[in-house]
C-alpha cells in the first residue's frame, strides 16, 4: 500500500497509529507493513531535513559531474561502488546526458572538496575528467523550501 | 446624528454575528491551537498561481464582460457536465461572481419578496437568513437531527412548506456538520418539491470534498434543474479563498434577471482571478484529488481521536469539519468552547454560531495539520478529563 510510504516519506515521525488512523486500519497491521518495508528495503531509512545555515556548522557542498569509461568486462557499478563509500558523499546518481556521474558531497571547506575530488575521485581509473560546481544557496530539498517558516494567515471567518 | 433613525431597519435588525465575541476574545490570547478555520490551510497550487501572475503579465487589466469571460464560463460549463452530468449554457446560464458568497446574495435578492418565505435547514453557514430578511422575506428554521447524520429529511421538509414559501437553500455537503445528502436523500427531497413552486438555492461549495462517495447535485435530479439555482466556487475545492471567485448556475429564464443583480452591484468579478481559475478547471483535478485525499486521513485521524476521547461524533462525509456532541459534559457549547479556551488554548467553534439548535454541539475544523490536530486532541483530552 503506497500511501503508508507517501504518509512516512512526507513525514517520518509519524507513528504506526496516527497512520493507522489516518487511513482506518489497525495499528498492528500498520507496523506489520512497516517492518516488512524496512526488511524488504523499501524503506531505507529514516533523515530529517535540517538548514545547517541557520546554525553555526561550517560547511560546503558541492555537485561534481564525472565521466567514466567503465573498463572492461565491470560497468558503472563498480566505480559507483568506489565512490559512493566515501563517507563524504552524500548522492551519486548514474546520469544520461554530457557526463555518467553526479556525486553530491559535503566539506568542511572548498579546500578539502577541492582535494577529494582531485585525490580521491580524479584519480580513479575509470574516471575520465571530472568538473566541480559548489553549491552557493539550497533553496528546496526534498521538496521543503527554505528560509520560510510557514506562517496560519487565515483570518477567524466562518 | 440619530443614526437609529437613518439607518436601514432591516439592517438594523439583523444580529451581528454571535461569534464574533468569542473570536475576539481568541485575538487577545497567545499560542492558541486553533481547529476554528473554514478555509483550506492549503495555499493555491502553483500552477494556478502562475496563470494568475501571467495574466498580469500579459496585461489583463480591464474589466471582463458582467457574466465572465466566455473562456471560464466555458470551463465551469464542462466542469459541472464532467463532474456532475449537469448541463448549463455557458453563454447565458453561467454567471461568474466574486466568491459563492456573492452567488447566494444574487440568487435571493433575484428571487425573494416581502413576506416570502424561506426554508433554511440549520444548523448552517451564517449568510442565508440575514441575506433572506434584508431581502423583506422570512426564515423558516428547520433543525435538522444527530440521528438523521443532519440530513434534511423529506418529512421535515414537506410539514415546512407553506403557499408562502419560495424558496429552499439546501446547503449541502454542510457547514458546520459535515452532512452530506445521497442521491436517493435528494430523490426524497426533490419528490416533495415537485408538485410545488418552491425553488431551491443548492449551495455546493464544498462539492468536492466527500470522502467515500461521489456528491450528487439536486440539479441532476429528474425535473429539478428548472427548479435550481447552484451555487459554488472556487475557493474550498482549489484552496483559491482569497482569489473571491465563485459561480451561479440556472435556467436562461432566471440568469438573466440575476445578471441584473450583479452587473448593478458588481459589474464583473476580479479578472485576474478569472484567468487563475480557467487553469485551475482545466488543469486542477489532480491538486484536488490530492487535497481531498489528504483532507480525508485527517478526517479519520480526527473523528477517530474524538471517539478515543470518549467524544460522541457522528461521522462527517463531506466539507472539512467533524461537529461533536458536547453535551455530556453538563456545559452549555458557549461555555464548553470558552473553558477550552481559557484552560487549554484550544479554540473550537460553539455549535449555535451556527443555529440555536446548534446546543450542545461544536464545530471543529481539520483544515489544519495532523500535527496540529494531533496537539490539539491532547489538550482536548486533558480538559474533558478534568470536567
Amino acid at each position: 500500500m503506497n500511501e503508508i510510504l507517501t504518509l512516512l516519506e512526507n513525514n517520518s515521525r509519524l507513528s504506526a497509529s496516527d497512520i493507522a488512523r489516518m487511513l482506518d486500519k489497525e495499528t498492528g497491521d500498520i507496523k506489520k507493513m512497516i517492518e516488512t518495508y524496512e526488511e524488504n528495503g523499501v524503506i531505507l531509512g529514516y533523515k530529517t531535513i535540517i538548514d545547517w545555515d541557520k546554525t553555526d556548522k561550517e560547511y560546503v557542498s558541492a555537485l561534481i559531474e564525472l565521466k567514466i569509461t567503465p573498463q572492461q568486462n565491470r560497468g558503472y557499478d563498480h566505480v559507483a561502488e568506489m565512490i559512493y563509500n566515501y563517507p563524504e558523499v552524500e548522492s551519486l546518481y548514474l546520469m544520461s546526458g554530457r557526463f555518467d556521474l553526479a556525486v553530491l558531497i559535503e566539506g568542511k571547506t572548498m579546500r578539502e572538496v577541492a582535494f577529494f575530488v582531485a585525490e580521491k575521485l580524479a584519480t580513479l581509473e575509470d574516471v575520465t575528467s571530472t568538473s566541480t560546481h559548489f553549491v552557493l544557496r539550497k533553496y528546496k530539498d526534498k521538496g521543503i523550501v527554505y528560509g520560510a517558516v510557514p506562517v496560519d494567515e487565515r483570518g477567524n471567518i466562518i | 446624528m440619530d443614526y437609529s433613525k437613518i439607518l436601514s431597519k432591516k439592517v438594523q435588525n439583523i444580529k451581528p454575528s454571535g461569534i464574533r465575541k468569542f473570536f475576539d476574545l481568541l485575538e487577545t490570547r497567545k499560542g492558541v491551537i486553533s481547529l476554528t478555520v473554514g478555509e483550506p490551510d492549503f495555499q493555491t497550487p502553483w500552477h494556478i498561481r502562475a496563470a494568475g501572475i501571467k495574466s498580469l503579465e500579459k496585461g489583463h487589466t480591464h474589466y471582463t464582460s458582467n457574466s465572465g469571460t466566455p473562456q471560464l464560463r466555458e470551463a465551469i460549463s464542462d466542469y459541472l457536465n464532467r463532474r456532475f452530468s449537469l448541463t448549463y449554457d455557458p453563454k447565458t446560464e453561467v454567471i461568474v461572481t466574486v466568491g459563492g458568497s456573492e452567488a447566494i446574495d444574487l440568487a435571493m435578492r433575484a428571487l425573494i419578496e416581502p413576506g416570502d418565505e424561506v426554508i433554511i435547514p440549520l444548523p448552517a453557514f451564517v449568510c442565508y437568513a440575514p441575506i433572506c430578511e434584508l431581502c423583506g422575506g422570512k426564515p423558516v428554521f428547520i433543525n435538522t437531527k444527530e440521528e438523521n447524520r443532519f440530513k434534511l429529511t423529506a418529512d421535515e421538509l414537506r410539514s415546512a412548506i407553506t403557499p408562502q414559501t419560495k424558496l429552499l437553500v439546501l446547503p449541502y455537503p454542510n457547514n458546520p456538520t459535515g452532512a452530506v445528502m445521497t442521491k436517493d436523500d435528494l430523490e426524497a427531497i426533490a419528490s416533495v418539491l415537485r408538485d410545488t413552486n418552491v425553488m431551491v438555492l443548492s449551495d455546493e461549495i464544498y462539492a468536492e470534498l466527500t470522502y467515500g462517495f461521489e456528491h450528487t447535485s439536486i440539479a441532476a435530479i429528474d425535473g429539478m434543474r428548472e427548479r435550481v439555482i447552484l451555487t459554488s466556487g472556487f475557493s474550498k475545492a482549489y484552496a483559491m479563498t482569497g482569489w473571491r471567485l465563485g459561480y451561479v448556475c440556472a435556467p436562461c429564464e432566471l440568469t438573466r434577471h440575476i445578471l441584473k443583480v450583479h452587473q448593478y452591484a458588481i459589474m464583473c468579478a476580479p479578472t485576474t482571478s478569472q484567468f487563475a481559475a480557467i487553469e485551475a478547471m482545466v488543469n486542477g483535478d489532480s491538486d484536488v484529488q490530492m487535497m481531498r485525499r489528504e483532507y480525508n486521513r485527517r478526517r479519520r485521524y480526527l473523528v477517530s481521536g474524538l471517539q478515543g476521547i470518549g467524544i460522541q461524533c457522528f461521522e462527517p462525509q463531506g466539507a472539512f469539519y467533524a461537529y461533536p456532541n458536547v453535551s455530556k459534559y453538563g456545559l452549555t457549547s458557549e461555555e464548553f468552547c470558552e473553558k477550552l479556551l481559557d484552560e487549554q488554548n484550544v479554540a473550537i467553534v460553539p455549535g449555535t454560531a451556527f443555529g440555536d439548535c446548534g446546543e450542545g454541539f461544536a464545530r471543529i475544523s481539520y483544515a489544519y495539520s495532523v500535527e496540529h490536530i494531533s496537539k490539539a486532541l491532547d489538550r482536548i483530552e486533558t480538559f474533558v478529563n478534568d470536567l
